[in-house]
């Protein structure tokens, strides 16, 4: 059985005018100790998929549909008091903005063994050294003295490598990580994503990734998911997305990457910029912008296919694979 | 060889940070003491841009990248050094007369949001620039000219009684390109001008400004913190590191062979498609404050490569063989 496994999963917000759909029969799983990247640009409801995970969609979102079985059980439909035995403990988050989440007028020390003995009965002394020991593992330089200081006395680095060691506190099963490094400049993002990927390994943590860049997904994750308009279109081992992305999309946003351009020739483009949500649509939601759709692609969304490993939500792709089938039948 | 288009000479800014002549003073063992502090921003920065050219400055946040794009525009005036446009000293000039060079030169902007005006439709914010330097073009002129920038960015012309809010991110940086081409400009200083858009639009807003180039003649010094982007678009490129450059060369011999230790760190953080794990060079510590600037190399506490010669003096750009000018004493002595 996969440790969390998310099914189905439909979340709306409710606004003047009707529902909006934010997420659209999301399925996938993620087993332990296992790194999955989720991937789409803004607006594609990555963001909502973590928070929905924990049930943390604030007013007017809320999960109109599916289930979200952490260890075969619904996430969904528990309550609030039971949730919080598993937020930050069982399942602990990192979120883009390390000032965002750490509480400025409190010491990094305070901080963390608040969210210690918020889960454990244990002495503040205790709290303290287990403390200092995620410091240590997430190599901030001189430890004990971090504890003592404040949010604002360390830089955006250090910060993030606070915020990695809280959500190491408990001997978490999954973190979620949405656009930990965005913020971050280059030589400390790379710094970061090591760190994250090493810690994930050692302590057989399942970590999923929310990030915009595909470089990082394919460095530190094996299986991806791509998001587009609230609907996964794409998902399978990273390594063979990346390599050979079956979804025009997909195709399409690796292709966009200035890497896989020509110095100073053009770069491909996708046409048109994502839907909102209030007019996603019909049919395939990629479809203005693919250079496949047809008319088919216009009337219903596309059911998954399986080509290799990888599901893929298209008709073209579908059709290719029946082409290929057909004519191997042939052959034979 | 030709003349450079843009040429900054000795260029150094710095911001004070002291406040008031009150704020400054401070009473410390019995005495009252006057402090004075300032972020060295720009410490030192030579660079010539030679027309037509894009030449891309790199460097991590902090670096001064951005101030030397607001000096040059003349946004800021800098503490020491000279901007020169064609021959002719501009920082010095006063209103009118830099006037002809603030049609020459234009600026793009990293938030579209913030850069258009919330109240002001399209056609005003297009029509605004376009009257400013030419009072004495007719309604008609100006029609065509707005007609014809809006269709060279891919905006309807239609659309003009829109106001900003009603446009994507990536449209509304197309109409921040539009304003500043609609002044028919030599020289554009684009900051960061993708680096708040999606992938997907960030290769059609750079499609766009490669496509002015070619069709307009346009030269750019190009602002980015993205190597990749620089990989594709540049044709030189600059490396800062704490206010000074520490690297300038076309922009294949950079990524072919980076000479400086700081831009090998800095080209091998980028994360890769074909990469499976993580490969950097780990630097030591973090970058320094620009407040108290390290002695002699600016680079030397994070560097693998440091002696006591990197410690006490100040290293110059210095033109290896391959044409890359470094400043790095180690590349210089030739132990790197």
């Amino acid at each position: 059985m996969a440790l969390l496994e998310v099914k189905n999963l439909d979340v709306r917000f409710a606004v003047r005018g009707g529902d909006l759909t934010a997420l659209r029969g999301i399925s996938f799983t993620l087993d332990k100790g296992e790194r999955l990247g989720l991937v789409g640009e803004s607006g594609a409801g990555k963001s909502v998929a973590a928070f929905s995970i924990l049930n943390l969609i604030a007013k007017p979102g809320y999960i109109a549909g599916g289930q979200i079985l952490f260890e075969g059980r619904d996430l969904a439909a528990m309550s609030e008091r039971e949730l919080r035995k598993i937020r930050g403990n069982r399942i602990a988050m990192i979120f883009q903005d390390p000032m965002m989440t750490l509480n400025p007028v409190l010491t990094i020390g305070t901080q963390m063994v608040e969210a210690i003995l918020a889960h454990r009965k244990i002495s503040k002394k205790e709290a303290r050294a287990i403390a200092l020991d995620r410091l240590q593992k997430v190599q901030i330089p001189s430890p004990e003295k971090r504890l003592d200081q404040h949010p604002h006395e360390l830089s955006g680095g250090m910060r993030q490598r606070v915020i990695i060691a809280i959500a190491l506190l408990l001997d978490p099963e999954i973190i979620i990580a949405d656009e930990p490094t965005t913020a971050l400049d280059v030589t400390i993002q790379a710094e970061i994503m090591d760190l994250l990927l090493n810690l994930c390994e050692q302590e057989n943590v399942a970590l999923m990734l929310i990030t915009h860049d595909l470089g990082v997904v394919s460095q530190v994750t094996q299986r991806m998911l791509v998001m587009y308009s609230g609907r996964i279109i794409e998902q399978g081992p990273t390594r063979e997305i990346i390599n050979d992305a079956q979804h025009p999309y997909t195709q399409g946003l690796i292709n966009a990457l200035p890497q896989m351009g020509e110095p100073g020739e053009r770069l491909f483009q996708i046409p048109g910029s994502m839907p909102s949500l209030k007019n996603v649509p019909s049919g395939c939601p990629f479809h203005p912008r693919c250079n496949f759709a047809t008319e088919q692609c216009k009337h219903a969304m596309p059911e998954y296919v399986r080509s290799g490993n990888v599901n893929v939500a298209c008709y073209e792709v579908a059709n290719l694979i029946e082409q290929e089938k057909r004519m191997q039948e042939a052959e034979s | 060889m030709t003349s450079p288009l843009v040429s900054i000479r000795g260029l150094e800014k710095r911001f004070d940070l002291s406040g008031s002549l009150l704020e400054q003073i401070s009473f410390e063992g019995g005495r009252f003491r006057r402090k004075q502090e300032a972020v060295h921003a720009i410490n030192g920065v030579d660079l010539e841009v030679q027309k037509g050219e894009a030449l891309c400055v790199v460097g991590e946040s902090g670096c001064g990248k951005s101030t030397v794009a607001r000096t040059v525009m003349g946004l800021l005036s800098p503490s020491a050094g000279e901007i020169h446009y064609d021959g002719q000293r501009i920082d010095n000039l006063d209103g009118k007369a830099a006037l002809p060079y603030r049609r020459k030169m234009q600026m793009i902007f990293q938030n579209p949001y913030a850069s258009l005006n919330p109240r002001m439709t399209i056609q005003q914010t297009l029509e605004e620039p376009i009257r400013f330097h030419h009072p004495d073009w007719s309604q008609t002129q100006v029609r065509d000219k707005i007609h014809e920038v809006m269709h060279s960015v891919g905006i309807d012309p239609d659309w003009g009684s829109r106001f900003g809010h009603e446009f994507s991110g990536g449209q509304r940086q197309r109409i921040a390109i539009a304003r500043a081409l609609a002044v028919d400009p030599e020289f554009i200083v684009a900051d960061e001008p993708i680096s708040a858009l999606d992938v997907s639009i960030q290769a059609q807003v750079l499609n766009l400004l490669m496509d002015a180039q070619e069709s307009r003649g346009l030269t750019y010094l190009f602002i980015t913190h993205d190597l990749a982007v620089v990989e594709h678009f540049g044709t030189r490129v600059a490396v800062m590191y704490l206010g000074r450059v520490c690297e300038l060369t076309d922009t294949r011999t950079l990524f072919a062979t980076p000479r400086h230790p700081y831009t090998q760190a800095l080209l091998s953080a980028i994360p890769k498609l074909e990469d499976d794990r993580p490969n950097h060079i780990r630097l030591k510590g973090e970058v320094p404050t620009p407040v108290n600037l390290p002695s002699g190399c600016v680079f030397h506490g994070r560097c693998p490569y440091a002696n006591e010669r990197c410690r006490q003096e100040v290293p110059q750009l210095i033109a290896t063989d391959g044409g890359t000018q470094v400043a790095c004493h180690a590349v210089e002595e030739g132990r790197l």
